[in-house]
């Protein structure tokens, strides 16, 4: 009898179909749609600057992950998430800068794919906004050619960008914050609003995270508390003065529901207990209406879930869960 | 027999591993040729090995006693084949180690019957009786613990049990010998189950059996005894079904207290199988010398359900079953999702063997392992409600102690946050060193 090299592994010796870069790669293929939206209402330029944020990405991972690493999917996730928090008409070069930050600083110097501790998208998007506040937020009005640049997108690195041809407009919130002046709830939907190249589109974003959220590739409940939350005390202010936005503008408007469908819900910066996700994103919510309401920023959803982010160890930490066969113990340190 | 109201059978958490059991649902169990020799280890058994009674040279003949049992939670070993003791000397054991055992050399042309011997009417035995003729007979629980059965049959005073249950879940993957005794002799089971229902003085018994096996449901139902009060329960098909407390919380929604056994909710759980060996021994008065072993999967030419001799070695399995396939790599001693992947095709199947899978080269699960992502699928899987990530980072960082707090000892290994783990990290592997090495800091050799 023909005798086989014996493998010698420890238990389980089966395992389920999921794997880490096969869950990220979906991330990365459920965004495609995303991208070809933005692309829709932002022409090249919104190619450009995605493609600039994941060239920042890859290339930091490249260069300082432990090798091997660009496999997996994360990096490319970042660098695409980033892409689609900035506005079309940004400098290539800064959306490169940012891809890099993200991937150095918030990921990289942690310890790389797990050890993170905020999500390195955002971190990214925050040292953009922190370090070129004007460029981030000027946003190129809607319409016009598909292969006209929607701004200075090849301006050389620390000169100042001059946008000649291009109009800008100000987004959904910006009009509610400083205007008071409402945008119809289908532009909303649709995603023909000004604004950065993810936060047009709620639909799509729904429908895309949607299908991760089937998949368990995304915790369902954080996106269901942020919704719950942000729906709930919206319609509450707008019933008590009617100066506030009602829940729907809220829902659309901004980055809620990119930030709601793909920031909050990155596996390696929220909760891992059920309920440490329903509070993940309960705060998520109630921060981000707290932030567009009385806040001096009239968007949120960046700081509020970076603030929540710091917080999930701790989350975690209380919402253990009871273990079979004992009582339930509160406040376990 | 009747549900009242359609009650899901089941226990919170938990995987569903894909069950590869049409290998060998259907495969009638068949009788091999014995070996040409048998190999017995002393530890066989959870307790205190076994201490030999023979010596090399000596002629045994099937059913004799090699080995005594060494205090209460240990039983005797027994020949499970007529011929020669050859040494008592190490020999490769499943878990790994070269372990005490006594290889006999069987008798070419002998009829392997057994001594004859008293077989005692189980009816006019008192519960004591009983009890210590099943210890006598060396039976242990055959679902893979093998936790001496007369232990589990003798509860203290202060502990009234109430009920019986008999696992007949199988929820591993690929292993059909419970599957196919409760086909195939389930008067054998009905009959075990009476014994320690009499033993133990209870009144009331559930068979619980997982929905996959409708075959052996009708069985087990249409030989339900009229004159005692036992139902059989359809299960819910999720891993593990089959874990004693998961079995408990699915029939009776009780729940065992942390740290505490099932009889401190006033219950029984024996597998199906060994109350089939208890039929046998009050049937023939032969001892547990022989077992139904399942080999399978995609690395043996014939799958088969097997009755084997304790002490066959895995090459005479594989070669009753036409040998190992091409694409052999991963030779498993018990179910996928909890057995021993074993170094050498001389170690024999003991006692609580209840299957010996060799797993083909495209059933391997992919070896290379991520960081963890905190995706929170082990937590979701646990049927134990423990933080697999959480205990998996210490464990790394070799924190067994803090481990202890998050209370790693209610971890059963069953495997199912290694299975579910999309970062391929072996989590149960982790916690089973943790484990064992919290029990060198507490008794200290």
């Amino acid at each position: 009898m023909k005798t086989p090299e014996l493998l010698i592994t420890a238990s389980p010796h089966l395992a389920a179909g999921d794997s880490t870069p096969k869950i990220m790669w979906h991330v990365v293929g459920s965004l495609v749609p995303v991208i070809a939206v933005s692309s829709w209402f932002f022409g090249i330029s919104a190619l450009l600057v995605v493609g600039a944020a994941l060239a920042g990405a890859l290339v930091t991972e490249r260069a300082c992950g432990q090798g091997g690493t660009l496999a997996d999917g994360s990096a490319a996730i970042t660098g695409i998430l980033l892409g689609l928090t900035l506005p079309a008409g940004l400098p290539l070069w800064m959306a490169f800068l940012g891809g890099a930050f993200a991937i150095g600083v918030g990921k990289i110097m942690f310890g790389g794919l797990g050890q993170n501790i905020f999500n390195p998208a955002l971190l990214g998007r925050a040292f953009l906004q922190a370090a070129f506040p004007a460029a981030l937020t000027t946003f190129p009005a809607m319409g016009g050619p598909w292969w006209q640049f929607r701004g200075d997108n090849f301006a050389l690195p620390f000169l100042s960008p001059h946008a000649p041809d291009t109009v800008t407009a100000a987004t959904a919130l910006g009009r509610m914050k400083f205007e008071h002046a409402g945008t119809p709830l289908w532009d909303l939907v649709l995603g023909s609003t000004p604004g950065s190249l993810g936060e047009t589109s709620g639909l799509v974003i729904l429908l895309c995270g949607g299908y991760l959220a089937l998949r368990n590739y995304l915790n369902w409940r954080v996106p269901a508390g942020i919704f719950a939350t942000v729906a709930v005390l919206a319609a509450a202010l707008h019933a008590i003065d009617a100066k506030y936005p009602d829940a729907t503008f809220m829902l659309f408007s901004g980055g809620l529901m990119l930030g709601a469908m793909y920031m909050a819900t990155d596996l390696v910066t929220t909760p891992v207990t059920n309920a440490g996700c329903w509070i993940f994103g309960a705060s998520v919510g109630l921060l981000v209406v707290v932030i567009r309401v009385w806040g001096g920023l009239n968007e949120g959803v960046m700081y509020a879930i970076l603030l929540m982010n710091a917080l999930v160890p701790y989350l975690n930490q209380w919402t253990e869960p009871r273990v079979f066969g004992l009582k339930p113990s509160r406040g376990r340190a | 027999m009747m549900m009242l109201w359609n009650r899901r059978l089941q226990f919170r958490h938990g995987v569903h591993p894909p069950d590869h059991k049409e290998l060998t649902a259907e495969v009638p169990i068949r009788r091999l040729p014995y070996p040409d020799e048998v190999v017995l280890p002393l530890r066989q058994h959870t307790g205190k090995p076994a201490r030999v009674t023979v010596k090399p040279g000596d002629h045994v003949e099937r059913g004799d006693v090699v080995a005594e049992p060494d205090g209460w939670v240990s039983v005797p070993i027994h020949a499970s084949a007529t011929g020669t003791v050859e040494s008592v000397d190490p020999w490769p054991h499943p878990d790994g180690s070269w372990s005490p055992a006594v290889r006999i050399a069987v008798e070419r042309y002998s009829a392997q019957a057994a001594r004859a011997r008293l077989v005692p009417e189980w009816q006019t035995l008192s519960p004591a009786e009983l009890i210590a003729a099943i210890r006598d007979a060396g039976v242990v629980g055959l679902g893979g613990a093998a936790f001496p059965t007369h232990v589990k049959l003798s509860p203290p005073k202060e502990q009234p049990i109430d009920t019986v249950l008999i696992n007949g879940c199988e929820c591993e993957p690929y292993l059909t010998t419970d599957h196919r005794t409760m086909v195939e002799y389930p008067e054998r089971v009905q009959l075990g189950l009476r014994i320690m229902m009499r033993a133990l003085g209870v009144k009331r018994a559930v068979i619980g059996v997982e929905k996959n096996k409708p075959d052996a449901i009708a069985a087990i139902r249409a030989t339900v005894p009229a004159d005692v009060d036992v139902t059989v329960e359809a299960l819910t098909v999720k891993y593990p079904q089959g874990a004693e407390k998961m079995l408990i919380t699915s029939l009776l929604g009780r729940e065992v207290p942390s740290g505490k056994l099932p009889m401190h909710v006033g219950v029984v759980v024996q597998n199906v199988a060994s109350a089939a060996t208890i039929a046998e021994v009050f049937d023939t008065g032969l001892p547990l010398v022989e077992r139904i072993v399942t080999v399978t999967g995609r690395g043996v030419r014939r799958p088969s359900n097997l009755i084997v001799p304790v002490g066959t070695k895995i090459r005479d399995l594989v070669a009753a079953c036409g040998g190992f396939t091409e694409d052999a790599r991963e030779v498993i001693f018990g179910g996928p999702m909890m057995g021993l992947a074993q170094a050498n095709l001389d170690t024999p199947v003991l006692k609580g063997t209840s299957g010996v899978v060799v797993l083909g080269e495209a059933e391997i699960k992919p070896r290379r392992s991520y960081p963890c992502i905190r995706c929170g699928h082990c937590l979701a899987a646990c049927p134990v409600f423990l933080n697999p990530q959480l205990l998996g980072q210490l464990a790394m960082k070799g924190r067994y102690q803090d481990m202890e707090a998050h209370h790693l000892a209610d971890c059963m290994l069953c495997g199912c946050c290694g299975y579910t783990c999309p970062s391929n990290i072996p989590l149960p592997q982790l916690f089973a060193l943790a484990k064992s090495a919290a029990r060198r800091v507490k008794a200290p050799a």
